[in-house]
This record gives C-alpha cells, sequence and structure tokens, in this order.
C-alpha cells in the first residue's frame, strides 16, 4: 500500500509504552508515523482509514512457539497456509520449531524457509533451529552457524533435550549467541506410551497417563543445568502446578529462564478427552483444573513470561483413528485470542496483562536484533493487530486459513475476535465487517 | 423346563427404557436396563434348554464379528449368540484381511457396513476403538473388548451369573483381585457392580491400580483399596481372580510372577476367609496356577463354567433388546 | 370414546364353563390335553379352563404359559422390542393334544406364532385353539376351534378382555377409538 494508513478510533492499548487510551495511529511506508489521542486526526490528511472505532488496537502479536510443517509435511501446512492463519489469529511474527523434514539444523534448510517466508508468507517468520544434528540428541547442532543464518532459540521441541549433557552442553555452547535454549519438558522414558493426563479421566477412558511429574522432573533438571552454565532457559508450553512452582523459585535465584504457555492449557482441561475426542490430544497434554489454576497465577506474577500457541495442524486422516494412534497437536491460531479473553472476561487476567504477554514480553525475549517489535513506538514496523473483545462467534473450522481443522473447540462459541491485522503495513488480514475508506 | 426358581422375580420396564444404540461400556446403563437385560436373559436360558436351541427373533439381521485381538470364546459366543436368535453371522480377524494392507479402522467399518452389517461386534486392542465406529457407521457395534478400557458383554455376564445365585447385590461385598490397571473386565465390573449397589473392593499390587480410583471422585465409581489379600476377601461373597495379562504386562511393574503368585494367588486357604458361600468367577481364560489354584478354579464356589454358559444367553438377550434399537 | 360391555362376569364364567365342556366332548383321550395360555391373559383364561376340565371329568390337565416375543414377524417394524416374558410348559409337548388359549382372536398372527413356537418345543399330536372371544379380520388362514362369543368388529374399536387376577374384575367390553390399533 503506497498512500499511509490511519488506524482511526480505536482503544490503543501498547503495555511497551504503558499506553491505554482511545485514539488513532498513522502507518507510513511500513512504519508507525504518528499517533494521537481521542479526535486528533495527522497533519496531512491524504490516508486511507480503518475504521476501528469500539475495538481494541495493540503491537501484532508475536508467537514464540508454532509448527508450519515445511519442508517435508506440507499436507498438514504451508509456510503459506500457516502464516495466512496466523495472521487470522493477529499474529504478525511467528517462530517456527525446527521438527520438519528435513529438520532446521543446518544453514541450507533455514535459508529455505526464510525464503518461502519471504516470498509466501502473510507475516514475519523467525525459525528456530535444532539443539542437536537432526533432532537426534547426541550432537550438538552447529549452532554458529544456524545463528548466523538467523534463527531466534534452539530447541529439539517434539522431544526433549533428554540427555542431561547435552542439554548441559547446549546452554553452554548458546551464551556465545546470547540465544535460548528452548526445551519441551517431557521425560519421555516415564511418559513412554502415554496419550493423555494421568489421572482420574485416563483411568476412566483406560488410556495410559502422562504424569505431571515427567514434566516437572526435566523441568528442574534444566533449571539446574541453567543456573550450573549461566545459559538461557525458555520453558516450552508450561502445564503443571509442579513446573510453575520451580519456575518461580528459580526466577527468585536469579537463574535466566523465561517460560510460555498455551492458549489450550489455560483454559481447557482433561475432560476434553472424554468420547476419545483426537482433537484434545496434545502433548504436553490438557490436565486438571488445579494445574490451570497455577499457570493463570503464574502469568499474573511474571513467572509465566509469554503466551506461545504451539499451533501443531494435523491432516483430518491423521487425526480420524484409534485415539493412541493419533498424533499430538492442537491447532491454534484461529481460537488464540478468542479462547484466551474468557480469561479476561472472567476476571482472572487482565486486557493489558494478556496483551504484554503476547506482545511485549515474547520482544524482549527475542531481543535487540529484533529491535521494534511487539511495540507500536513511533518508527518502529508497522505490526498492527484490531479485535473486537467482546463479540461472539462459532468457531467453524472451515473458514481456516490452517490446513489443520484439529481443534477442541470447533463448533464453540467464542467471545473475542480479531478483525484486522496489518504486517508491515500492509493489512494482511481484515473482517468484512471493519470498513476501509480509501481516499 | 422350568424357569430357575431361586430368583425373585424382577419386574421389569419395558425395553421402551433402553436408550443404548450401542453397546460401548456399562457405565452409561441404568439399573433399570441391567435388570431388563437379565430378565431378558432368563428367557433366552429358556430357549437354550430346549431341544431345538433356536427362535426366528432376528431373521434377516446380520452380524459381523471384527476381532482385532485373538479370542476363541469370546468370538465364538456371539456367533452362536447370533444364529440362535437366526440372525446370519459372518467374522473378520483382522490380520487375514484387507487390514493388514493399512486399510483405517473407518474404512473397514464403512465396508461392512456397505456389505450390510446390522451389528458389528468390535475388539480393539486400543481403548476408545468403537466409539470411532459409533460415530462413523449406522450398524449397532457391541464392545468386546476395547484395550483397557470396557468389556461390558463380560461384565454383564458376569453380573447375572452373581444374579442367579445371591439375587439382590445390595450390600454384598465383591472383591475383584489382580491386575486391575491393564483389565477392561475390572473396569466394567466395577461400573456394573457398583451401579447394582455392591461394595466393591479392588486387591492388587499398587503399581497395578490406576490413578484416581479409591478416592471419592467425579467420573470414577466409588471403591475400596486393600493391598493384603486376606483383609480383602475377609468376608467377601462374590470374588472374582483376574487374569495376570503377561501378554499386556509391561515389565517392571512387578519384580516377579513369583512374587505376584506369593502375595496374591487365590488358594483355598485365603478363599476361606470369605463367606462359605462366596461365589469364584474368573472372566477365562484361566492361568490355573498363577492367579487362581486348580483347586480353587474347580472347587464347588468356582462357577466359572456357568459364566461361559450364561455368555451366549446374556449376548443373546443383548442382540435381541440392541435390534430394537436399530429402527430409531 | 364409546365403551360398551359386551359380557359380563356371569357371561365369561357360562363360557368358559360350556368351552372345558366342548374340550372334553372333542378331546377322546382326555388324558392327552395340554392347555396352552398366551402371555398375558391367555394364562389364567387357560387356568379356568383347567380347573373347569377337573370339576367336570375329574382329571387334573397340565397348564402352561407361552411367550411369543421371539416369533413375532413384526419386529423389524415395531418401534420398541417387546419385552420377553417367560415360557413355562412343565411336560413335554410331545404327542400331546394342545389347546392353545387365548383371549382375543383377531389377525391370526399371534397364533401363527404360538405354533412355530410350540413346533419348535417338540412334535405335539395337534393343535387347536380356544379364545374367548372372535372379532373377525383374519390376516391368515386361522380359525378357532373354540368361540366364547363371534364379535365383530370394526378397525377402530378395541375388545377389551379384563380378568379378576390380572384387572380386577371379569368384563368385556368393546371401546371406539378414532385411531386404528396394531393388529394382533
Amino acid at each position: 500500500m503506497n498512500k499511509p494508513l490511519l488506524i482511526k478510533g480505536g482503544r490503543i492499548i501498547d503495555p511497551s509504552q504503558q499506553k491505554d487510551e482511545v485514539g488513532s495511529l498513522l502507518v507510513t511506508e511500513g512504519k508507525i508515523s504518528w499517533l494521537g489521542k481521542g479526535d486528533a486526526a495527522p497533519p496531512h490528511p491524504d490516508h486511507n482509514v480503518l475504521n476501528v472505532q469500539g475495538l481494541v488496537v495493540c503491537p501484532g502479536f508475536i508467537d514464540l512457539h508454532c509448527h508450519l510443517r515445511q519442508p517435508g509435511n506440507e499436507d498438514k501446512e504451508t509456510i503459506a497456509t500457516g502464516t495466512r492463519a496466523a495472521a487470522r489469529g493477529g499474529f504478525t511474527t511467528i517462530c517456527c520449531m525446527p521438527n520438519t523434514n528435513p529438520p532446521l539444523d543446518n544453514q541450507t534448510v533455514v535459508e529455505f524457509v526464510k525464503s518461502k517466508a519471504a516470498s509466501e508468507g502473510a507475516v514475519r517468520v523467525l525459525p528456530i533451529g535444532c539443539i542437536s544434528k537432526g533432532r537426534k540428541g547426541k550432537e550438538l547442532a552447529e549452532m554458529g552457524d544456524l545463528a548466523a543464518a538467523g534463527v531466534v532459540a534452539f530447541s529439539d521441541d517434539g522431544e526433549p533435550a533428554l540427555n542431561s549433557y547435552i542439554m548441559r552442553q547446549a546452554l553452554d555452547y548458546s551464551r556465545a549467541f546470547d540465544l535460548p535454549i528452548t526445551d519441551h519438558c517431557e521425560d519421555t522414558v516415564l511418559t513412554e506410551g502415554g496419550q493423555m493426563n494421568e489421572g482420574i479421566i485416563s483411568t476412566k477412558l483406560g488410556l495410559r497417563g502422562l504424569p505431571n511429574a515427567a514434566e516437572d522432573i526435566i523441568v528442574a533438571r534444566d533449571l539446574a543445568l541453567a543456573q550450573l552454565t549461566g545459559g538461557r532457559l525458555h520453558i516450552a508450553h508450561t502445564t503443571t502446578e509442579g513446573a510453575v512452582d520451580l519456575i518461580r523459585r528459580a526466577k527468585e535465584k536469579g537463574i535466566r529462564v523465561t517460560a510460555e504457555v498455551t492458549p489450550h492449557h489455560l483454559t481447557l482441561t482433561e475432560e476434553r478427552v472424554i468420547g476419545y475426542n483426537t482433537n484434545a490430544k496434545v502433548n504436553p497434554p490438557l490436565r486438571t483444573e488445579q494445574d490451570i489454576q497455577a499457570l493463570i497465577q503464574g502469568l499474573n506474577d511474571n513467572t509465566i513470561d509469554i503466551i506461545a500457541t504451539d499451533h501443531a495442524p494435523h491432516t483430518e486422516a491423521d487425526k480420524l483413528c484409534e485415539f493412541a494412534l493419533a498424533p499430538f497437536g492442537i491447532s491454534g491460531f484461529e481460537t488464540a485470542l478468542g479462547s484466551l479473553m474468557s480469561l479476561v472476561h472472567d476476571k482472572q487476567l487482565t486486557l493489558v496483562n494478556l496483551i504484554a504477554k503476547l506482545t511485549h514480553e515474547p520482544a524482549k525475549i527475542l531481543g535487540n536484533k529484533h529491535g521494534g517489535l511487539g511495540t507500536l513506538a513511533i518508527g518502529t514496523e508497522a505490526d498492527v493487530t484490531v479485535f473486537d473483545p467482546a463479540l461472539e462467534w462459532v468457531v467453524d473450522t472451515r473458514d481456516f486459513a490452517s490446513k489443520g481443522k484439529n481443534t477442541p473447540l470447533a463448533g464453540e462459541s467464542l467471545k473475542g475476535r480479531v478483525m484486522a491485522t496489518i504486517y508491515q503495513g500492509k493489512l494482511v488480514y481484515k473482517d468484512d465487517s471493519v470498513k476501509l475508506k480509501e481516499n | 423346563m422350568r424357569t430357575t426358581e431361586q430368583i425373585k422375580p424382577v419386574a421389569p420396564k419395558p425395553a421402551a427404557t433402553w436408550q443404548h444404540h450401542h453397546i460401548l461400556d456399562v457405565d452409561d446403563f441404568s439399573r433399570e436396563e441391567i435388570e431388563l437385560v437379565f430378565h431378558t436373559t432368563q428367557a433366552m436360558k429358556e430357549v437354550l434348554s430346549r431341544p431345538i436351541k433356536r427362535v426366528p427373533a432376528l431373521r434377516g439381521k446380520t452380524l459381523i464379528t471384527l476381532f482385532y485381538e485373538p479370542s476363541t470364546r469370546t468370538r465364538l459366543s456371539f456367533e452362536l449368540a447370533a444364529k440362535n436368535l437366526g440372525a446370519d453371522a459372518a467374522s473378520l480377524s483382522a490380520p487375514a484381511s484387507s487390514v493388514a494392507k493399512g486399510e483405517s479402522l473407518v474404512d473397514t467399518l464403512s465396508t461392512l457396513q456397505a456389505l450390510g452389517a446390522d451389528i458389528v461386534v468390535m475388539r480393539h486392542p486400543h481403548s476408545g476403538a468403537p466409539y470411532i465406529a459409533a460415530k462413523h457407521v449406522e450398524a449397532s457395534i457391541v464392545n468386546a473388548g476395547d484395550g483397557w478400557h470396557a468389556h461390558p458383554t463380560q461384565a454383564l455376564l458376569d453380573l447375572y451369573t452373581i444374579h442367579e445365585h445371591k439375587g439382590n447385590f445390595k450390600g454384598l461385598k465383591a472383591v475383584l483381585i489382580g491386575d486391575i490397571t491393564h483389565s477392561r473386565v475390572a473396569h466394567s465390573n466395577i461400573w456394573g457392580l457398583t451401579t447394582m449397589g455392591a461394595e466393591v473392593t479392588l486387591c492388587s499390587p499398587p503399581t497395578l491400580l490406576p490413578a484416581g480410583l479409591g478416592g471419592q471422585q467425579h467420573h470414577l465409581p466409588p471403591v475400596s483399596i486393600e493391598h493384603d489379600i486376606e483383609l480383602a476377601l475377609d468376608g467377601a461373597d462374590v470374588v472374582m481372580a483376574l487374569r495376570l495379562q503377561l501378554e499386556r504386562q509391561q515389565s517392571g511393574l512387578l519384580p516377579s510372577i513369583r512374587e505376584y503368585i506369593q502375595l496374591y494367588q487365590l488358594t483355598e486357604a485365603r478363599l476361606a476367609s470369605a463367606k462359605p458361600d462366596a461365589l469364584v468367577l474368573h472372566p477365562g481364560p484361566v492361568n490355573e496356577g498363577i492367579e487362581i489354584a486348580s483347586a480353587v478354579a474347580h472347587g464347588p464356589q468356582s462357577v466359572i463354567n456357568e459364566q461361559v454358559t450364561n455368555g451366549v444367553a446374556v449376548r443373546m438377550a443383548l442382540l435381541y433388546i440392541l435390534a430394537g434399537s436399530q429402527k430409531q | 370414546m364409546s365403551r360398551k360391555v359386551i359380557m359380563t362376569q356371569d357371561d365369561i364364567r357360562r363360557t368358559l364353563a360350556r368351552i372345558a365342556h366342548e374340550i372334553i366332548e372333542r378331546n377322546k383321550v382326555i388324558e392327552q390335553v395340554l392347555l396352552v395360555g398366551m402371555h398375558t391373559r391367555g394364562v389364567p383364561i387357560a387356568k379356568r379352563l383347567a380347573a373347569n376340565i377337573e370339576d367336570f371329568a375329574k382329571l387334573k390337565i397340565p397348564v402352561g404359559a407361552l411367550d411369543i416375543s421371539l416369533y413375532r414377524d413384526d419386529l423389524s417394524s415395531l418401534e420398541l422390542q417387546p419385552t420377553v416374558k417367560s415360557t413355562d410348559i412343565p411336560v413335554s409337548v410331545d404327542g400331546k393334544s394342545i389347546v392353545l388359549v387365548d383371549d382375543v382372536l383377531y389377525t391370526g398372527r399371534s397364533i401363527r406364532a404360538a405354533m412355530d413356537a410350540l413346533i419348535d418345543l417338540g412334535r405335539p399330536r395337534s393343535i387347536q385353539l380356544a379364545v374367548i372371544i372372535d372379532r373377525g379380520h383374519r390376516e391368515l388362514p386361522i380359525r378357532a376351534d373354540y368361540v366364547g362369543k363371534n364379535m365383530p368388529s370394526s378397525r377402530h374399536e378395541e375388545i377389551k378382555v379384563q380378568l379378576k387376577e390380572s384387572d380386577g374384575v371379569d368384563e368385556v367390553a368393546i371401546i371406539s377409538t378414532p385411531e386404528v390399533k396394531e393388529g394382533q
């Protein structure tokens, strides 16, 4: 778009500047060029107008954990479809995990992802590199090469870095690049064959369980290794009460750890599996109300720094089978905001804090190399999300841009919806009800 | 021919109370529904005592058994039940068919439906498989055992066997001994016994007890847990020994079979702690000398053979009642 | 809806006495007779007939009860599966002159099912049929050997037989209802 775009009359919430006021903002040549309070209008009136009265305007959401499946599993998702889905969900920056085929353990594959994203992606894609070669957990991947290629973190996600020696070396070695090691914390020896949370529902359904302890064990181990090495640790998809406690105490001791939680782990319990619903099958699994309360408490006292979707699309055929044979994963981009807003409506989380956890806080973890993200400060990239906090809508997976229709929220009513997303000044998603006046 | 005198006649509600198009689990049966099954089983037993063990009630219906796990007695039991009611029965044994070529469960079921199956009796190694079936085909699905989850027809025949001897379940002390975690028979019996008003005690090594049982929990029936077999059997009216499932057993759950026998085998001496007229049940096949001593398995209190006989009658009753649900 | 009594308690008593005499007359070897009542009301009627026969011929005739749920030809179209009742016949049917007993004979389908059931139980010498009311509208070639009363009726009418044993009173009434009732 060549003409500047005025996003007019919304409630601008930008936690990075502690801003929460009704006003308008102007986007010029891909950057935020002007911000005005109340009815204030920008100096030169030659611009297109996006009327967002009654809606919230905030920095574009940043997702530090998602799966785009390309290269290798394009039937489940591609960078093109995944980024379009992200845009519909209000995400303007997404970090894709390296469990592709081939995995992102060398510069060539990283360049492939970057170039696909540049040519076909609707939003910004920042790749995450592997911790180990081939994700096999035996030898460190060439982290220097990967860092130079532009990865923002290292992870063997899907699997834990189970070998403590390798995990120690990874935390140590990565300090040279000031990039975090993101660990999927699961003691896979303990959880072998597990299908869902271990508890009364797994007993009722006759399914082998994944106990809380399996996550707590690796979280504790990783924290000890982070303390030992001084490296940066990021805990992927935290789900247990025990993990939240461990992270809280670690932060008190000054250990360099950050943690994320997914929208589904904040809002859905193991009861969703009843009826053998494979769309509720995810790793780590949906747990109990008690765990949810601990996670929300963790968000509120900053034990948990950010919210990340762990968007994990699968084909319908993949999930249409016996529960034990179905792959783990929930397609999350397009329901993230709607499901998270229930916490705001129930007054368990403030709207400002929710936005911070999706924008300013992830930006802090990404650091200065990606400065200017997660903010609406003048001069920064114009990544803007517009949403209606109160709109009720029913989840229809046929409307998803993602190839992954695997969500337990299919057919459910959510309250809160992304209405428009702007990436580098371009409208990459707009609901028909939002009026764009072109001058 | 005579009706079994010792049972107090139960006044059943008409089949209108039956709500189920499928038989997937016992936990969704009400007490009235279980009593309807008992009542109908009684009539079927009378049919089985005739020279011509056949009635035309299910004439024209096709029943197909789809067994992904080996089984002799259960499959035969269903096939006989179907034929005794005049239905046509055929069987699909998983390894021998196109399933082995990679045909998915849903595809196999669609094929069976296209072939005209009215009732599909399924046994599957994964919990929940019959629930997928129920969602994707119009035929009635009867769960003949899914993973660790349920074996409703076995539980119903166990309950019927107990009912024939003991009548009312209220206050009856029932003890289940063995690998509860991996036993779908145990799960379904726990549901069925508690629904009928019995008091259930589980006696098992702690590593073979699934999470959550024993507490006052929503979603799970109330049971007592007792790890000492003699204490568990004290005053029991019904004792059920469960097969130690060597094939599904994961190593590491028990130090050795020898130790299991030392601690949990149902011997004559231990059985003496139960009431003198206590019944001994076992879902079969029996590992004599492991979970149960031969003398007990063949002893006067054992009703193991009656369970098998009742199995055909109970399955006939279920197929008859289920056939009515197909018109809705 | 209108209701008219067509047999009183006395009428029923006299009818059952007459039928008992007829059974004795027509069955030369009365010892071979087996009365089988069809659930539900056929059973007490059969018992009363047996009592009458014992009175008149000084001979105890065995009485059985027959359930035909498993032999019906309309199972695939009924909305609900009929609850199975018990079949209890205390002697073998082989060689017996069975007198099947029911309250009302209508389409004849129940009798057809009853005959199939009896023949599955063994090889009777003969099967005869005794009913209190024959209301016509046969759909199969079946006729009663002993009839209390012939009562031609229209399909809109219901013939209701009530007996002390099950309903507290002995009475047969004809009731006009708007809908067509399911044929027996």
